[in-house]
């Protein structure tokens, strides 16, 4: 049996040195010969694990000859973030793990093949699609993350006049403050949102519903309303030292490096401190990110420290290989106590202990327990802390009536219907932090949910 | 999206009044919040105090001294220039209630945030003394203003051009010496001031707010950069603030985490000495 076509990258050694894309994408000659691996199942399981139900098996025969334009009509159908998702999707969890092939030998690359077939169109220039009959109908979305750009990106489609509420001056959410240039680069979101907005959707930028109008305004001015606002207060540990100057939550971080450009500074403005050892607490997708940021900045030593074992590791397995192909050091089954503090305020090391798995808690994992006696310090003078976020309440302003969580985050029906009529939410603001495509998923129910209210 | 500076003043030397256009945000804007703009694509985002607004031309006050490379590059636009990115307000709004005699504070360019407080108290019927400080006479800005909206109003330079030769602080503590019953003060300025004043009236049981100005990027509680320490909790000025109780406020950390980036900000300035050609704004 066939195996899978291996994707080009960037050499470690070269791409620590830059803040351009690891992964280069397929040639036309390997997206073909993967696509050709597809059996074309009569009942395809790749399309019930993917969250927007893209037609996997669909584009994927038009890829084997060559109609790559036919391709990415068929992903549009669904999903009008292609780039985006053949990125950072966990295709791994998701489509590709349902794969039959993956049964016998290695499942298909479904993710690189989306990737390729809007990395096609867009270099060829992407199509203006075709605006939809108007309905009448005003819908506003609060955030433009992955939840609201989807729902944004349907509710266009169907035809109602869309209005997406950015905080921020750029729209991506995520995509853009988060997720590192080397990893989605910023012109591939900017490109997704544009075509959302060809879709006739507007955009309204440094725009804080909450703070500008209230939920309850926006219920008055609009026929429903999707709440996207994802899950953005940074989480700290409450330990000692982490007020200190150099003590960074990986949202302010990543936000100073990808938003910002803070690794142009000072032809950009926004400064960052560039560390000599850089320690990253948490073992998700954004240490991943976070800690090969500050090595691209010029640390000596950036390490990963995580209170469980590899195994247990949260971050995709291929971000996990990136990091380790890049040098990060991996401090495993370690929990920071202190931050120990220099001059001026500074971190100048981090008190660690050591932790054992025990019996398992209540989400399945065996659970780490400090060893008594095992503290150590680890020399740091940058300490970045990546252990989640929750959602922000700032939405919440001026308007009572919305039920959310004793955790913050907004409660839904199966529909995604808020205890508000006409206000649907998803993505991080209803499940807590997760990922980009479970998210676009949760945009595209609520848009179907607001579509069926709205046509009542 | 940009937003057109449609008055620029000079009110002392480097201290500037600009309007700007941004008929939205003046429409939400209370005393006590904040806007974030951004001048250009490479621009920084940074937070300003709003200063005053009007609903019904659609502007927002801000005032600003030429510090940093942005607010200098600031200070060299001029009206009809637009900036790219003018977001608010931020923060929660001062709880502004009828309790009897508020005192405000404002020293340097901190009298413009206490300008909209001192007015909104006095509407409600509050009797409100000011307090305005600058180093010299030059330097005091909004005389006129906090005048007419204070049924009494001090004024302290540290050279004793105008006024009370000293600080604030002292008249500060004058005040709570003397016989008027004060209910709160309200003191906004440069942090080691508002530490003097936290600390001239801890011994006296008087209500007393700051509002704090730490380093942040978003403003909307995303980045956790503006951490400041209250009563010994972690809290984020941009949400849970910028107002706090004085006495609850760690300064030191505060002004700490404010120099973090000196280095940086003077490198930026030194780099834009050097690299930039006639035309160049920004200094």
């Amino acid at each position: 049996m066939s195996i899978t076509q291996e994707m080009p990258e960037q050499p470690a050694e070269v791409r620590i040195h830059n803040f351009e894309e690891v992964a280069l994408g397929y040639t036309e000659e390997q997206a073909i010969l993967e696509a050709e691996r597809c059996l074309e199942c009569k009942k395809p399981k790749c399309v019930e694990g993917c969250p927007v139900n893209i037609d996997i098996p669909g584009f994927i025969s038009s890829m084997k000859e060559g109609k790559f334009g036919e391709a990415i009509d068929v992903i549009k159908r669904t999903n009008t973030l292609p780039a985006v998702c053949g990125r950072v999707c966990p295709q791994e969890e998701q489509c590709e793990q349902l794969c039959i092939l993956g049964k016998k030998s290695e499942p298909i690359s479904i993710g690189r093949l989306e990737r390729f077939c809007a990395d096609r169109e867009r270099e060829a220039g992407v199509k203006d699609p075709v605006v939809a009959e108007p309905t009448g109908k005003k819908v506003a979305i609060v955030g433009t993350g992955p939840a609201g750009l989807t729902a944004a990106s349907d509710l266009a489609k169907a035809g109602h006049s869309v209005t997406m509420f950015e905080a921020l001056h750029e729209a991506g959410g995520v995509l853009i403050y988060g997720i590192p240039e080397f990893r989605l680069p910023k012109a591939i979101v900017k490109e997704e949102v544009e075509y959302i907005i060809k879709l006739g959707a507007e955009l309204k930028v440094d725009y804080v519903i909450g703070r500008i109008k209230t939920l309850d305004q926006l219920e008055d001015e609009f026929d429903a309303v999707f709440l996207g606002t994802g899950a953005g207060l940074p989480k700290f540990m409450g330990i000692e030292g982490e007020n200190l100057n150099g003590v960074y939550s990986a949202n302010e971080f990543l936000t100073r490096v990808n938003l910002m450009k803070a690794y142009r500074f000072p032809e950009y403005d926004t400064p960052i401190k560039r560390g000599s050892n850089v320690i990253v607490v948490g073992g998700g997708n954004v240490a991943m990110d976070a800690a090969r940021s500050a090595l691209r900045l010029g640390a000596d030593e950036v390490s990963i420290v995580y209170r469980r074992s590899d195994d247990e590791l949260p971050a995709r397995r291929e971000e996990i290989e990136h990091a380790k192909e890049e040098g990060i050091v991996f401090r495993l089954l370690a929990n920071p106590v202190r931050i120990l503090e220099g001059e001026n305020m500074t971190v100048n090391g981090v008190e660690c202990i050591k932790m054992e798995l025990g019996e398992p808690d209540d989400s399945g994992r065996r659970r780490p327990v400090a060893v008594e006696g095992s503290e150590h310090v680890v020399d740091a003078d940058i300490v970045i802390m990546a252990i989640g976020t929750s959602p922000n309440p700032i939405i919440f302003d001026g308007s009572k009536g919305l039920e959310v969580t004793p955790w913050g985050t907004i409660v839904v029906n199966e529909a995604g219907m808020t205890s508000l009529e006409g206000v649907c939410a998803g993505g991080d603001a209803v499940t807590g932090a997760a990922t980009v495509i479970s998210a676009m998923g949760a945009g595209k129910q609520a848009a179907q949910t607001i579509n069926d209210y709205l046509s009542k | 999206m940009a937003y057109k500076i449609i008055e620029k003043l000079q009110l002392a030397p480097n201290v500037h009044l600009m309007n700007i256009e941004a008929p939205d945000v003046a429409a939400a804007a209370k005393p006590g919040q904040f806007i974030i703009l951004r001048i250009d694509e490479e621009g920084e985002r940074i937070p300003l105090t709003i200063a005053d607004y009007d609903v019904d031309k659609g502007f927002v006050t801000i005032i600003f001294q030429e510090m940093g490379k942005t607010t200098k590059q600031l200070g060299k636009m001029s009206s009809g220039d637009e900036l790219q990115d003018f977001v608010g307000p931020l923060g929660k709004a001062s709880e502004i209630e009828k309790i009897g005699t508020v005192v405000l504070v404002g020293g340097g360019i901190g009298i413009a945030p206490v300008y909209p407080q001192a007015r909104a108290y006095r509407e409600i019927g509050n009797k409100v003394i000011s307090i305005i400080g600058a180093r010299n006479e030059e330097m005091l800005i909004l005389e006129d203003e906090m005048n007419s909206v204070s049924d009494e109003l001090l004024v302290a330079t540290d050279d004793g051009s105008k006024g009370h030769h000293g600080f604030v602080t002292d008249l500060v503590k004058q005040l709570l010496d003397g016989d008027e019953k004060i209910d709160r003060i309200v003191a906004i300025g440069p942090p080691i001031m508002m530490r003097t004043v936290a600390g001239v009236t801890d011994p006296y049981d008087v209500e007393t707010i700051v509002s704090l100005n730490p380093i942040m990027v978003d403003g909307t509680g995303m980045c956790g950069g503006c951490r400041v320490n209250i009563g010994g909790e972690t809290k984020f000025a941009c949400v849970d603030g910028p107002e706090f109780n004085a006495k609850d406020v760690d300064f030191n950390l505060l002004m700490s985490r404010l120099s973090l980036y000196r280095k940086e900000e003077m490198d930026a300035l030194e780099g834009s000495k050097k690299g930039c050609g006639d035309e160049c704004k920004c200094q």
